[in-house]
């Protein structure tokens, strides 16, 4: 029996109601698992869509969404919540985290969602403390308030947030976008060490094709999708 | 956690959540402030009599006679015979009493005309009585007794002359029989206060010339009057003193069913206790205006979460990405409503108590009433609580709306 898929979309269609009709469909699309995906696409291509699909912010109208095995359309809306703080770590583009809030609360803010995740993460002040190390932040860090760091150090505690407790799936909305090229590389860098010692599966969506070589595999968003918007 | 974050929230907030806290600060002081006047007030206006069992005067209303005997409020509609007053003080069951007479003037204060006895008599919040602050008694027919605030007002020292008018606010002086300040009270925080106290001789000395409240036209010299037996005809009324408290009723029946002279009797408790029935209309309105400053406060602070909501979407997608349910944003705004109004009615409690250290003496000298400082009622405690509970009400609101907003929004806010 091969391993279930990180990621698997099967047939699916959704469609705002409140945002101009705006329809996507994905017929099919499978991370497996410990791969790194790169997902090109242009802004209003429906990449945001997805995403929420994928994190179970929004339910399928049609089709199936997996993740881990796990079918995401079979949850309650809190169910899904629930699911998404335990099996997903999700990094945004910038403003990743509360600016009021220290770095350890807000590396430690998903396992307030999910007991499961907090378990397996398991000394959370000393995991948090490696991973700020890891992820080249200075010391003292975790006791800083997040909002006084730079974009720089922001998204790497981000990527320390959507690590802990290693969750199967990574999903990263354009991380790289607020940092300029030099710092870019640096943080690439330190995400893949990252994702590749914690054996979860990452799926990052940019418009950016430089990036490319990093991952395993490169998919432009339109070939796995059609979006359309209706007349009204 | 959550905790923490809703607290760091805040005071990531700090202007506009601390001008929101104050108002709430400010109007529940407010509330509690007036409820605190009062009950202070109330209770200083019970403490003005104490000790008299009875008062009698001529039949009318027992708010009324209480208003003109005690309060010297309004004016009486009769006089009592002096023949009446010593029949009820001849009674078996009255240890004491005392007459008074009203009707005269001096300057914006009442004269009272009575017997020694009543310093003796006259109590007032529990168990106080009468004390001077200099001087000393009547002894002379023409001696008077001043309360603090006519010493104070008119600057009267003892042994200073005063001239008595006739009637209220009236022009005819009886300054043919002028009088001397022998002794100033203390402050009592009632109308003795405001009270020009002569002794019940002097008020028939000074009419003796007077016929059907005008003067006629001889003038009798004041030796004269001195030798002449000066008992009243008629008195306004009579403070009595019981030998038991359960002699009370039949006394008070007794005296108003007195066949010679209709008269009235009351207990100083039980009309006040009128009397507060009729202002406590006033009472309601004005505890009502206050609750709705708190309401307003509250709607202010409602008004606030809803301005800040647009900001904070960026904050709401974060908590939704990290697998907050849109109900536990919901209960995040309804907590950080409620710790405002928690740390607003605190505030609040604290500026009150404040205020009251600050004001009691003052309020105190100028209107006679003792505001305690005592640890918050268990009233006042379900009011706090009720301001916090309806700050959880009036936040869920604003709520509903991130609610919503976090639904539709999905992950990424687009602004």
């Amino acid at each position: 029996m091969t391993e279930a898929p990180a990621l698997a979309l099967t047939d699916v269609r959704f469609s705002w109601q409140s945002k101009g009709g705006f329809e996507l469909r994905c017929p099919a699309f499978t991370i497996a698992k410990g791969e790194t995906v790169l997902l090109l696409g242009e802004s209003g291509s429906g990449k945001s869509t997805l995403l929420s699909l994928i994190c179970g912010i929004v339910a399928a109208h049609q089709g199936h969404i997996t993740v881990n095995g796990t079918d995401l359309g079979s949850l309650s809306a809190g169910k899904r919540d629930r699911f998404r703080a335990d099996q997903i770590g999700v990094i945004f583009q910038q403003f990743n985290l509360l600016p009021y809030a220290t770095v350890a609360d807000n590396i430690a803010l998903p396992l307030r969602f999910a007991p499961e995740r907090r378990k397996r993460a398991g000394d959370v002040a000393r995991v948090i403390a490696d991973l700020c190390g890891a992820l080249g932040l200075p010391d003292g860090a975790p006791q800083m308030t997040a909002g006084a760091l730079s974009v720089g150090q922001q998204q790497r505690i981000a990527v320390a947030r959507a690590l802990i407790g290693h969750p199967p799936l990574i999903v990263a909305d354009e991380p790289t976008s607020a940092l300029d090229a030099a710092t870019q590389e640096g943080f690439l860098s330190l995400l893949f060490n990252q994702v590749r010692s914690a054996g979860s599966s990452l799926l990052m969506v940019s418009h950016d094709a430089r990036l490319s070589q990093k991952f395993d595999r490169v998919i432009h968003l339109t070939d796995i999708t059609a979006t359309q918007r209706s007349a009204t | 956690m959550i905790l923490r974050l809703a607290l760091g929230s805040l005071t990531a907030r700090a202007l506009t959540v601390g001008m929101t806290i104050l108002a709430i600060a400010l109007s529940v002081s407010l509330f509690l402030g007036v409820e605190k006047v009062r009950t202070g007030a109330r209770a200083s206006f019970a403490d003005t009599i104490s000790g008299t069992d009875l008062i009698v005067g001529a039949r009318s209303g027992s708010v009324q006679l209480l208003l003109y005997s005690v309060f010297r409020i309004g004016n009486a509609t009769n006089n009592v015979s002096w023949q009446s007053y010593k029949d009820i003080a001849a009674r078996p069951e009255v240890d004491w009493s005392v007459p008074i007479s009203l009707g005269d003037s001096h300057k914006q204060f009442r004269v009272m005309g009575t017997t020694p006895e009543f310093f003796e008599r006259y109590q007032y919040r529990g168990d106080r009585s009468l004390s001077y602050e200099t001087g000393a008694g009547l002894n002379d027919l023409y001696d008077t007794v001043i309360g603090a605030d006519v010493a104070t007002t008119l600057g009267y020292k003892v042994g200073d002359p005063i001239v008595i008018a006739h009637g209220l606010a009236s022009f005819t002086e009886h300054d043919d029989q002028p009088f001397r300040v022998a002794g100033i009270l203390g402050k009592t925080g009632t109308p003795i206060d405001r009270t020009v106290i002569v002794g019940l001789r002097a008020i028939e000395a000074i009419h003796v010339d007077w016929q059907s409240g005008a003067k006629t036209r001889n003038t009798t010299p004041v030796e004269a009057i001195r030798e002449m037996d000066l008992n009243p005809t008629a008195i306004t009324a009579a403070l009595v003193g019981t030998k038991s408290r359960l002699q009370i009723f039949a006394l008070q029946r007794w005296i108003n069913e007195y066949p010679e002279e209709p008269l009235l009797a009351v207990m100083p408790a039980v009309a006040l206790q009128e009397l507060w029935q009729i202002v406590g209309v006033a009472e309601t309105a004005l505890l009502a205006v206050s609750g709705m400053v708190v309401i307003t406060a509250l709607l202010g602070m409602m008004a606030m979460i809803f301005a800040s909501l647009n900001e904070r979407r960026r904050e709401m997608a974060i908590w939704r990405a990290m697998g907050a349910s849109p109900a536990t944003i919901l209960g995040l705004l309804v907590l950080e409503a409620m710790l405002m109004a928690a740390i607003g009615a605190a505030l609040g409690v604290a500026l009150l108590y404040g205020a009251l250290a600050i004001a009691r003496p003052y309020i105190d000298a100028s209107f006679g009433i003792w505001l305690p400082i005592d640890p918050p009622t268990m009233q006042e405690a379900i009011v706090l609580a009720g301001v916090i509970l309806a700050a959880a009400v009036s936040s869920l609101l604003p709520a509903l709306r991130a609610y919503r907003l976090s639904l539709a929004d999905g992950m990424v806010v687009r602004i």
